[in-house]
């Protein structure tokens, strides 16, 4: 095979069997690989209904057919698994150089299965593949696991691991790798840590190979060209990051603030791009093949908050940012760090620390729950202490692990969690723009932003330029975005290619790497496959059409103030037109006939 | 005119790029492990800095070279591997300086940057000009006006 290696490592973690298998090359063309594959392969394995921190759950990491080839910003990696916080289907990404070592040794997918009975770490150079014991390394933080790992095995080794939260089934626990990237939401590093894996070090020294080098490199030339003419592929996210959409998700109104009770923050841009890159920035960095280079490594010497990492992300900012009501740009900072250093993903993190500050704020919570932390809106010292309380699993920190859902839940009030299926909705708020509401109430994993980023034509223009406050087409532009982004993550590309490339491209160099020939159709039928085999298991899990809805702060309470002010989520006008659309009944039930078209068993 | 590669770390992302390049360009197939360029990156610090054969005036490579396979091209100045001539005794790789001949234990060949002949894929796909082909008297002189502007700012201030 060409593109993919057409080899599956399964280990075992209770019986420590490890095995090789041949990939099916009809599975391979049908679902990339990555996600998709990834899905396939839960689907096929997983009973649906399982408790995701029991043995039963698998965690399967899987990079795509572009990944270790230089496709632009196509290096990347997806953790599948049925995700700790939402007990959904979870599909995790993740860039840095870890998905293409694990290709280069020769893998197309690695399954973890099972549980180990103490913790171990996975150690694969090439073909030689060990479980080693990591009870040692048990409690250590991201770049320690990481340094004492390397000092063991090999200075180059590439590492993925959890730190403190995923050892302590933190339900927002990322899988960290190469320090700094996070397979991040839905939980998966509470998955890892309940199967006692620390951590899985790769050294590959094999190849990629390619079905057309010469077409190959016409296409990839071709593709990188668009995305570096690009006013945001090409400049805009190099210089300012994912942050630049501070301001400007600020100036549309649709910036959430004090956990949704607003979508407007006067001090923005304090914590937006444009002010990391004249304060804490110290220069961009890219993942794997990456020509964009949006990564942010930064730097604080204020002694209050010292520390180098990466980040912040524009998510980032924005839930430790405006959400919790901090313009304290190096407090953000500085809980990002500590997401990274203790393996947490940073939005539903945020977003729970975001919706503590409204329960103390209504009495819910009170000091001496908090442990005599004033967790206030706008208190950037307490947003800072109770996040490293989190990762470090002590104190209240115990209590925000939960996530929001279940931390008001325990209050009595689970209507203040801003979740769907119980993961924290991101920056950007449902009510002032309406495609990616109905996108967060039907993707699979729970809120996401990166299911179907409507924001690109909604509110940046691109592609196209769509009214944001409108609900005319956008079950389409939804559906359209969804499948397009469930086939590129399955390729292993990023989705910022899409700022400046598209479907179109991503088949060309696809075909040309694999040697089967996808046209863009073909490439969009294979996401719409992977988004309804993701749904299948979302429904065997037990989630019905009462899970694919908004919080009722967003269908009710107005935005107060700034340039959406009055507005609210339509979405109730806009399900039923999607589930049609997508060839689901009114049930949210695929249709024999749609199933039928995807080549998927009813 | 001669031309030659400058590295550019501050500008380097860490992307490696250049590998995938050099060893589709040298070997036909993505293998990083077998390229004539390596990006080194430490993580904690987020710095990358690109490495590759910096052709030496005085090569150490060609001095222990006994079977003569790395030679010095009278025209271009270039250090040359003949790979007919290696006899893979790897003398090159404990003799370079930087580390920058390359002991591949797959195929056991030495691998060495040979300018891809005049036309090198890793400047080509840098997105950044980390790695820049350039004109060796124009390259050195934009260097120092680079750090004389350094020089500007800490004295004019």
């Amino acid at each position: 095979m060409h593109g993919w290696i057409g080899k599956v490592l399964r280990v075992n973690l209770s019986t420590g069997k490890v095995s090789t298998e041949r990939l099916d090359p009809a599975v391979a063309r049908d679902y990339l690989g990555a996600r998709g594959l990834g899905v396939k392969i839960m689907t096929d394995e997983v009973d649906p209904k399982v408790d995701p921190l029991s043995p039963d759950n698998k965690l399967v990491f899987v990079p795509g057919p572009l990944t270790g080839s230089y496709a632009p910003s196509a290096g990347r990696y997806t953790v599948v698994t049925k995700g700790a916080l939402t007990g959904a289907i979870a599909s995790a990404n993740s860039g840095g150089v870890w998905g293409p070592e694990l290709k280069f040794a020769g893998y197309d997918a690695l399954i973890c299965e099972g549980a180990a009975p103490k913790p171990v770490y996975l150690w694969i150079r090439n073909q030689k593949v060990e479980l080693r014991d990591a009870s040692h390394l048990w409690g250590k933080d991201v770049p320690d696991t990481t340094d004492a790992i390397r000092a063991e095995t090999d200075d180059d080794a590439k590492i993925a691991c959890i730190g403190p939260a995923g050892e302590n089934r933190v339900f927002f626990a990322a899988i960290m790798n190469d320090l700094h990237r996070a397979a991040g939401r839905s939980g998966t590093g509470a998955v890892m840590g309940s199967k006692n894996l620390k951590a899985v070090a790769v050294v590959g020294t094999g190849a990629v190979t390619c079905a057309d080098p010469k077409t190959f490199e016409r296409a990839v030339m071709k593709a990188r060209d668009m995305i570096q003419k690009h006013p945001v592929g090409g400049a805009g996210l190099r210089l300012y990051g994912t942050n630049v959409l501070t301001n400007i998700l600020n100036q549309v109104g649709g910036y959430p603030t004090k956990n949704f009770q607003d979508a407007h923050f006067p001090n923005a841009d304090k914590i937006g791009g444009e002010t990391l890159a004249a304060t804490l920035l110290q220069r961009p960095k890219g993942c794997f093949a990456c020509i964009i280079s949006c990564g942010r490594v930064t730097k604080i010497t204020n002694a209050k908050y010292a520390g180098e990492g990466e980040g912040p992300e524009y998510e980032t900012a924005w839930g430790f940012g405006g959400d919790c009501y901090v313009d304290d740009l190096e407090a953000v900072t500085k809980a990002n760090f500590y997401c990274n250093e203790y393996g947490m993903d940073t939005i539903s993190m945020s977003a729970t620390v975001a919706c503590a500050m409204e329960l103390y704020e209504k009495g819910l919570i009170t000091r001496e729950d908090t442990g005599g932390i004033a967790l206030e809106f706008g208190n950037a010292e307490a947003m800072v202490e109770v996040t490293r309380l989190t990762g470090i699993g002590e104190g209240f920190g115990k209590r925000l692990g939960l996530g929001s859902y279940r931390l008001a839940e325990s209050c009595g009030h689970p209507e203040l969690s801003m979740t769907v299926k119980r993961q924290e909705i991101p920056a950007y708020d449902a009510r002032a723009v309406q495609g990616i509401g109905l996108n967060y109430a039907t993707a699979n994993g729970g809120a996401a932003h990166v299911r179907g980023y409507t924001i690109s034509p909604e509110v940046l223009g691109v592609p196209f330029k769509v009214d944001k406050d409108t609900i005319d087409g956008k079950p389409a532009l939804v559906i359209l975005f969804q499948n397009l982004t469930a086939a590129l993550d399955s390729t292993g590309s990023c989705l910022f290619a899409t700022f400046g490339i598209g479907a179109d491209e991503l088949a060309e160099m696809l075909s040309a790497v694999t040697g089967v020939a996808y046209t863009t159709e073909d490439f969009m039928k294979c996401g719409d496959r992977i988004w309804n085999l993701e749904r299948q298991f979302n429904l065997a899990a037990g989630f019905t059409t009462q899970d694919d809805t908004l919080p009722s702060r967003l269908l009710h309470e107005p935005i107060k103030t700034g340039n959406s002010q009055g507005m609210l989520s339509r979405l109730p006008e806009m399900l039923p037109a999607y589930y049609e659309l997508r060839g689901w009944d009114t049930d949210g039930i695929p249709t024999p006939a749609k199933l039928g078209e995807l080549g998927l068993a009813a | 005119m001669a031309m030659m590669l400058m590295i550019n770390a501050d500008k380097c992302t860490g992307c490696r790029n250049c590998e995938l390049a050099c060893s589709m360009a040298h070997e036909g197939v993505f293998r990083p492990d077998a390229t004539r360029v390596h990006v080194y990156t430490w993580e904690r610090e987020g710095f990358s800095v690109p490495m590759m054969c910096q052709h030496c005036r005085d090569a150490p490579c060609i001095t222990v070279c006994t079977p003569h396979a790395l030679t010095r091209d009278p025209t271009s100045g270039w250090v040359d591997l003949d790979d007919a001539k290696c006899i893979g005794c790897k003398m090159c790789v404990q003799a370079c300086p930087f580390g920058n001949a390359i002991w591949d234990a797959v195929s056991h060949t030495v691998l060495k940057c040979d300018y891809c002949g005049g036309d090198p894929s890793c400047a080509k796909f840098c997105p950044t000009t980390a790695i820049e082909w350039v004109d060796d008297l124009i390259a050195t002189r934009t260097r120092k006006r680079a750090f004389s502007e350094k020089f500007k700012h800490a004295f004019s201030e």
